[in-house]
């Protein structure tokens, strides 16, 4: 089995420096993309290789590329998003901390590909082992030639900053973290437009995840039809980072075949419970998807076949939950997070996510009512998406409704008994 | 008035920007880490610096969670609350490291040592839970570690 993302990482170890990566091949892709490929044939290859977006969303990488406009002149800009904050994920951390040349060499192709002339590595501000490895390995690029202007003898000028962000929620959301870039508060903006056609200080930008961009130059080198091959999913390509945390035996993160099923990561690779606890259900991808439970287990994760069940792959990394840990005091611990890192710009989001949270609160201190649930519930229905202004609310909203689906019994015991039966 | 070392790093900043306001999060950050917060003066010299209104500055300090705009203690602890930590015990780290400092989160301790802080997710989570002190991240924490680990900060 290939494992393209994480093959020069070794945990614990310093990663590759720029000459350990260029024996690994690396820089190999860039060269070629310079010396052989117009940016147009760039875009296709990526499109052709079924990359989605690993950030969450699961766009595919290579028509978001293709909606930069061509005739716009420069400044263009690329965006790595390196905010990972989303709750219960740190695959991004990994490919940061483990190689971070492979993530600048992504972030070149994609902006040659984009004619895009400065990128930036838009960073969360507590990841100071990740900053110190980017920050080096863009200074090492310099040095190289690899950054600069006329890169590799081709006329390609490309300069790359890093930015160490101050931490929010919201810097993750595409526009919020356009507004973070220019120094404001990370509210979202309105779509349309949308970034590649006015993006930062209203220029084409194009936003795409670390992981999305760590496999780019392995799609450059290889082809998009080997691509294709490494994964089991017949719709999404490549390999995904999936990890696992939790009362499992061994949390952690391990590079599968794209469509790996839950019941493999949970059972092979995390290797089942811990000793006297029961598994009940889990967030397959963040704070932000839907429950799954027992029923799921054998469902390949992947971009499509979780939509069918109301889940969504999400970032991949699951958080379980036990039978010894509480459903109401995870969710009011979820809720929380949303309404504390909500922005406040739309109402819906401001005053429903606190109003949840409080609910939820009032369950577990032994102060639910009757009708509390159905309160519950009405949120999930006003904060769906098309309500608000960005996907935070409805994010929010999903491991509420599917928490008040399968774990209905023990929400209505939190109201009966007065109390949380776990306390 | 900012330092002539705080100035000379914010202007090492603004190349990166085509705008002066870009530079705000970073010219607060590089002020933080001289003094330790941001206070009212602070913010006017920097909005000066960079050609803003200190109002709107001080919307956007207050808007992310590592500008402080108060002072705190030698060194922060952030403790993760977010869910992960929370389901292998991140509440039980806290009490015990409030109950050691003898202060609330948000409160600096009577020694001045340090400010304890709730976190969200730290991106640790299969070593959750986690907790940072300053640079410094901190795994697999138990209440009886986290003290221990406090005992390393003067």
């Amino acid at each position: 089995m290939e494992t393209p993302l994480t093959q020069n990482i070794s945990p614990g170890q310093a990663p590759p420096g720029l000459q350990a990566y260029e024996r690994a091949g690396g820089y190999q892709a860039l060269r070629k993309v310079l010396t052989s490929m117009t940016p147009q044939q760039v875009i296709d290859e990526v499109k052709a290789s079924n990359l989605k977006g690993r950030g969450g969303a699961g766009f595919p990488t290579g028509v978001k590329w293709g909606f930069m406009p061509k005739d716009i002149p420069a400044p263009r800009y690329v965006v790595a998003n390196a905010d990972e904050m989303e709750p219960g994920t740190f695959k991004d951390r990994y490919l940061m901390e483990g190689d971070p040349h492979q993530l600048i060499e992504g972030m070149m192709i994609a902006s040659y590909a984009m004619q895009a002339d400065i990128a930036y590595v838009f960073l969360r501000g507590e990841y100071k082992r990740s900053a110190e490895a980017i920050s080096r390995a863009i200074a090492e690029a310099y040095g190289a030639g690899y950054l600069g202007k006329n890169i590799l003898g081709s006329n390609y000028q490309l300069n790359m900053y890093l930015h160490l962000s101050a931490g929010r929620y919201m810097c993750g959301e595409e526009t919020g973290l356009l507004n973070a870039l220019e120094g404001k508060r990370a509210n979202p903006r309105a779509k349309p437009p949308f970034p590649p056609v006015s993006g930062l200080w209203g220029r084409p930008t194009t936003v795409n995840n670390v992981e999305t961009l760590c496999n780019v130059p392995h799609i450059v080198n290889r082809g998009a039809s080997w691509f294709q091959g490494l994964s089991r999913s017949s719709k999404d390509g490549g390999t995904k980072l999936y990890g696992a945390s939790g009362k499992v035996r061994r949390p952690g993160l391990w590079e599968l075949p794209m469509g790996t099923t839950v019941r493999e990561i949970l059972e092979e690779h995390a290797g089942g419970m811990r000793e006297g606890v029961r598994f009940r259900g889990l967030l397959p991808g963040g704070a932000s998807t839907d429950f799954l439970v027992e029923e799921h287990l054998d469902l390949p994760m992947d971009f499509n076949e979780l939509q069918k069940v109301g889940s969504r792959m999400g970032t991949g990394t699951m958080i379980i939950l036990d039978d010894q840990t509480c459903p109401v005091g995870m969710l009011w611990n979820l809720e929380h997070f949303f309404a504390q890192e909500s922005c406040g710009w739309c109402t819906p989001c401001w005053s429903g996510l606190s109003w949840a949270e409080k609910i939820l609160a009032a369950m577990e201190q032994g102060r639910g009512q009757q009708g509390d649930i159905e309160k519950l519930a009405f949120q999930t229905k006003f904060l769906a998406p098309g309500n608000t202004f960005c996907a935070l609310a409805p994010g929010a909203a999903e491991p509420l409704q599917s928490g008040l689906k399968y774990f209905r019994d023990d929400f209505e015991r939190h109201i009966r008994e007065k109390r949380c039966p776990w306390r | 008035m900012l330092s002539a070392e705080e100035q000379k790093e914010i202007e090492a900043e603004l190349p990166h920007y085509p705008t002066k306001q870009a530079v705000s999060i970073d010219a607060m950050k590089i002020v933080q880490k001289h003094r330790g917060w941001v206070s009212d003066e602070a913010l006017q010299d920097i909005a000066e610096f960079l050609g803003m209104s200190t109002s709107d500055l001080d919307g956007v300090a207050s808007f992310y969670n590592l500008i402080f705009r108060k002072p705190v203690g030698r060194h922060v602890a952030y403790i993760c609350d977010s869910v992960s930590c929370w389901i292998m015990g991140s509440q039980g780290v806290t009490e015990r490291m409030t109950a050691h400092c003898g202060s609330a989160l948000g409160e600096i301790t009577g020694d001045g040592r340090f400010t304890l802080l709730p976190i969200v997710c730290l991106g640790a989570c299969d070593h959750a839970p986690v907790m940072m002190v300053d640079d410094d991240l901190h795994l697999d924490v138990t209440p009886e570690k986290a003290v221990e680990i406090l005992g390393r900060y003067e």
